[in-house]
């Protein structure tokens, strides 16, 4: 049976400051916020740290407020629930509240934090049930053998692994230019969501910027963005509980009816969300219509290298990005 | 004290007659109160951790004495359908093995254990939750609510579980009190849902049976009641 977990001691400090002595203290501490991500490597007994920092009551990491320069900063354990139900987000920046909404199901939402969501860790099968591959610190990729089931993996930027972002909020917080504070060694600092999440290049065993003993604090969104118009879709197998294969995240201001700024983030096809730059350059200053639809399909997967059975994310992804500047006519 | 209602593992019963003084078998021990049900016979055995497959592996070793003082505490306070119940729980137990195998609340159903079904769908605070895949000790001062407490004192069932009589919703009924709670959750915070919101709600509960039309419109004809 995959339920019983392995032996942990569990601590549920009431302070940051708690958690991160604790962190200090113990090199197996594993940190667990909603647990949603967390609970599924340990039921699979594929993680087993002996420390597990419950972080979810921390009080001081949780909520939603707004900035000074017209932003919102939201903490680390906000529920994906309570992103989706909050009134600023929704008149500010509802492409978040959107995204957060499709992420697995209703149950899980209510659980799941903002912050595990942009953290968690990839969801390639052979990874995920434990073989030792190259992010499990292994020597080969199970992913990228002629016959290996790599449906769901990478068109771009691989390097020895073929994993993508799973994180359905990630891609929005890209395109929203947010920032995440992230308490290290005592220090707050304060990386942008393009340095956070990072591909294998960069390191092959992580997903974010994260290290042993980081805690993460909250995201902050920058008044940029806000009120925009915005579009996100993703596509998956199921609409409940499965991750995306591609999802398309665009936010975009108009000037009457042209497009006066766009940013637009793709997730599922690379192990970090990938910034559709060469689309938004094609798109800015244009009227949307037939002809930048056609323009845009021809750029927005420009570089893609599949693997043997995920061809079909590259049409899927050409119309994602269609559908995404269609809809601002 | 009650002795009739469900078997509680918290309460010490008094014995029965002893084993030995019925079958006059000189000094086995008695080690149930012979009043006890077949059914609470069978959760008094899975709770006192007597040798059955897997839970025994979870619970037959003793409460060690903690490795360090800062970490929980096993004895925790636990509030389901509005009783608190101070019960033993490891750090790394969930919900639903404490709701069933602890308590003796079988109606949770455990299908999946891992997140994906919604058998499992209990409610904290009023928002629904997966118990299979959340740490008890994070429970901790959340008022919980299993399929047992959704029926008022007494007996009447909730609209949501007349209604799902009345559509034929459950066919082998393994996801039923995952739906009634999750039904239920939505019908609490929302009274009047539109069909959209409540396939919504009710999207995070599996069927294998595929009952989801009967579902979804007790849950609609439920709404048009209350
Ligand atoms: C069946 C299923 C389906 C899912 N479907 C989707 C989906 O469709 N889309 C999607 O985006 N996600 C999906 N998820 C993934 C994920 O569980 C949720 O998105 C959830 O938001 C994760 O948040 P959490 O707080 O529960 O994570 P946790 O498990 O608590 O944390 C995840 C990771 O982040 C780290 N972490 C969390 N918070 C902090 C912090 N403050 N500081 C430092 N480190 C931290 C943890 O150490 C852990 O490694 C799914 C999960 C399951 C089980
Ligand atoms: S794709 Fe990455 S995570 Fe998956 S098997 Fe290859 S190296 Fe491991
Ligand atoms: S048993 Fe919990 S979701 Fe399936
Ligand atoms: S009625 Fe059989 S699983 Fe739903």
């Amino acid at each position: 049976m995959s339920d019983v977990m392995h032996n942990f001691e569990l601590y549920q400090p009431d302070t940051v400051q708690g958690a991160a002595d604790l962190l200090g203290e113990f090199d197996d501490a594993w940190v667990i916020a909603g647990a949603k991500d967390s609970l599924g490597w340990f039921k699979d007994r594929v993680k087993q740290p002996s420390v597990v920092v419950d972080i979810g009551g921390i009080e001081e990491l949780s909520g939603i407020a707004a900035t000074d320069d017209g932003g919102l900063y939201i903490g680390a354990t906000t529920t994906l629930t309570d992103v989706i139900e909050n009134p600023l987000v929704r008149e500010k920046y509802p492409i978040l509240a959107l995204s957060a909404s499709k992420v697995a199901s209703p149950q899980i939402r209510n659980a799941g934090t903002i912050g595990g969501n942009i953290s968690q860790d990839t969801r390639c099968v052979y990874y995920r049930s434990g073989f030792p591959c190259y992010r499990a610190e292994g020597n080969t990729c199970y992913a990228n053998t002629p016959t290996a089931m790599n449906r769901d993996h990478a068109l771009f930027e691989v390097s020895r692994c073929v994993a993508v972002t799973p994180s359905d909020t990630a891609p929005a917080m890209v395109a929203l230019g947010a920032s995440m504070v992230i308490r290290r060694k005592g220090e707050d600092i304060e990386v942008p969501a393009s340095e956070y999440f990072i591909g294998p290049e960069i390191d092959i065993t992580r997903m974010t910027v994260l290290e042993h003993g980081d805690i993460l604090l909250g995201i902050r969104l920058p008044g940029t963005w806000a009120n925009a118009r915005h579009y996100f879709e993703k596509a998956a197998d199921r609409n409940t509980w499965d991750f995306a294969l591609v999802s398309i995240t665009m936010v975009a201001k108009m000037a009457g009816s042209a497009i006066e700024d766009a940013a637009m983030v793709c997730g599922g096809v690379q192990c970090t969300p990938r910034r559709l730059t060469e689309v938004e350059d094609v798109i800015r200053g244009e009227v949307p219509g037939p002809e930048v639809e056609t323009l845009v399909r021809r750029v927005a997967s420009r570089g893609a290298q599949p693997l043997n059975f995920n061809h079909f994310k590259i049409p899927l992804m050409e119309s994602l990005a269609a559908r995404a500047v269609r809809s601002l006519t | 004290m009650d002795l009739t209602g469900p078997y509680d593992p918290t309460v010490d019963y008094p014995e029965g007659p002893a084993i030995a003084e019925i079958a006059g078998a000189g000094d086995i021990k008695p080690w149930r109160p012979l009043h006890v049900s077949r059914r609470n016979f069978l959760r008094g055995v899975v709770c006192s951790g007597i040798v059955i497959g897997g839970s025994s592996y979870l619970f037959s070793t003793a409460t060690p004495a903690r490795a360090d003082a800062r970490g929980v505490e096993r004895m925790m306070s636990l509030t389901v359908n509005g009783r608190t119940h101070h019960v033993d729980v490891a750090p790394n137990e969930t919900l639903g093995y404490t709701v069933r195998y602890r308590l003796g609340l079988t109606g949770t159903k455990i299908g999946c254990n891992q997140a994906e079904c919604g058998a499992c769908t209990v409610m904290a605070d009023g928002q629904t939750i997966y118990s299979c895949s959340t740490l008890t000790h994070r429970m901790r001062g959340k008022d919980i609510i299993t399929v047992e407490g959704i029926a008022a004192a007494d007996g009447t069932l909730h609209p949501v579980q007349q209604a799902f009589i009345d559509e034929l919703a459950p066919q082998c009924g393994f996801c039923t009190p995952g739906q009634v709670v999750a039904g239920v959750a939505l019908l609490n915070s929302n009274p009047n849902p539109t069909e959209e919101e409540a396939r919504v709600a009710m999207s995070g509960n599996l069927c294998r049976c595929g009952a989801y039309e009967h579902y979804l419109r007790g849950v609609m004809k439920a709404a048009r009641e209350i």
